[in-house]
């Protein structure tokens, strides 16, 4: 399988306490468990099921994902911002494997 | 087709379920909850849907967790979101499978234990043959 490629969207700075949008995606092909290959047998579920985002350690917002959710999952989210620091985006996938992304922010 | 949000009595018991396993027995008050999808989805594989409750986000009153599930799909579960005051607002966008014409229903919970829902029909669109 292709290596999944996080990719996240933060503000490079904000004012204190400003509430900011964060936008990540994840190349992942979240195959269901419902389908079936060329000889009806069902191809094996291999989703994210988990996301996470952390700001200095504490968490800010996180997500279990479900085979309903699109392949190549994407999430919205927002997030208040105390003070400069770095934004830790975790996704786990259900084979055990963890991508994780850092992103820093600038408080004016 | 109704545009307002209603408890429907033609959930499955797998949905009724679901929708009880998130509001932990309490019979969820429809407000404050707005779940933004599409009326129409072409596309049944990645429909956006996009969910924002009405809560002061401060950490005596804030939205825990948001449930979103789909009644008409092999398996209702879609999504969890879990909030905190650091996300300074509880709304969330994602893209989401639907097998086919159904209702998509948002559970919030938050800190000081209410529980919330909202519930929106997309109509799906397979190969433009009609839903």
């Amino acid at each position: 399988m292709a290596k999944s490629k996080p990719r996240v969207k933060v503000p490079k700075s904000a004012d204190k306490d400003e509430v900011i949008t964060i936008k990540t995606l994840i190349s992942h092909k979240m195959e269901s468990g419902q389908r079936k290959d060329k000889e009806g047998n069902p191809i094996p579920r291999q989703i994210i099921n988990k996301f996470t985002c952390e700001f200095n350690g504490k968490p800010v917002f996180s997500c279990d994902l479900e085979p309903a959710i699109s392949a190549n999952p994407y999430l919205e989210f927002s997030a208040r911002v105390p003070e400069s620091g770095v934004f830790t985006f975790t996704w786990v996938d259900d084979d055990g494997s963890v991508y994780s992304k850092e992103s820093k922010i600038k408080v004016n | 087709m109704t545009a307002l949000p209603r408890l429907s009595l033609a959930d499955t018991d797998a949905v009724k379920a679901a929708i009880d396993a998130v509001a932990g027995g309490a019979t969820p008050e429809v407000a404050n909850v707005t779940l933004t999808a599409p009326e129409i989805a072409e596309n049944g594989n990645t429909v956006p849907i996009t969910v924002a409750i009405d809560s002061p986000m401060t950490d005596d009153d804030y939205v825990t967790d948001v449930t979103i599930l789909a009644a008409g799909n092999p398996a209702p579960g879609v999504a969890t979101f879990h909030f905190t005051p650091m996300s300074g607002s509880a709304e969330a966008t994602t893209r989401m499978r639907l097998a086919k014409t159904q209702d998509v229903i948002a559970v919030a919970k938050t800190s000081t234990g209410k529980v919330y829902m909202d519930r929106k029909t997309v109509k799906v669109t397979i190969g433009g043959c009609g839903g």
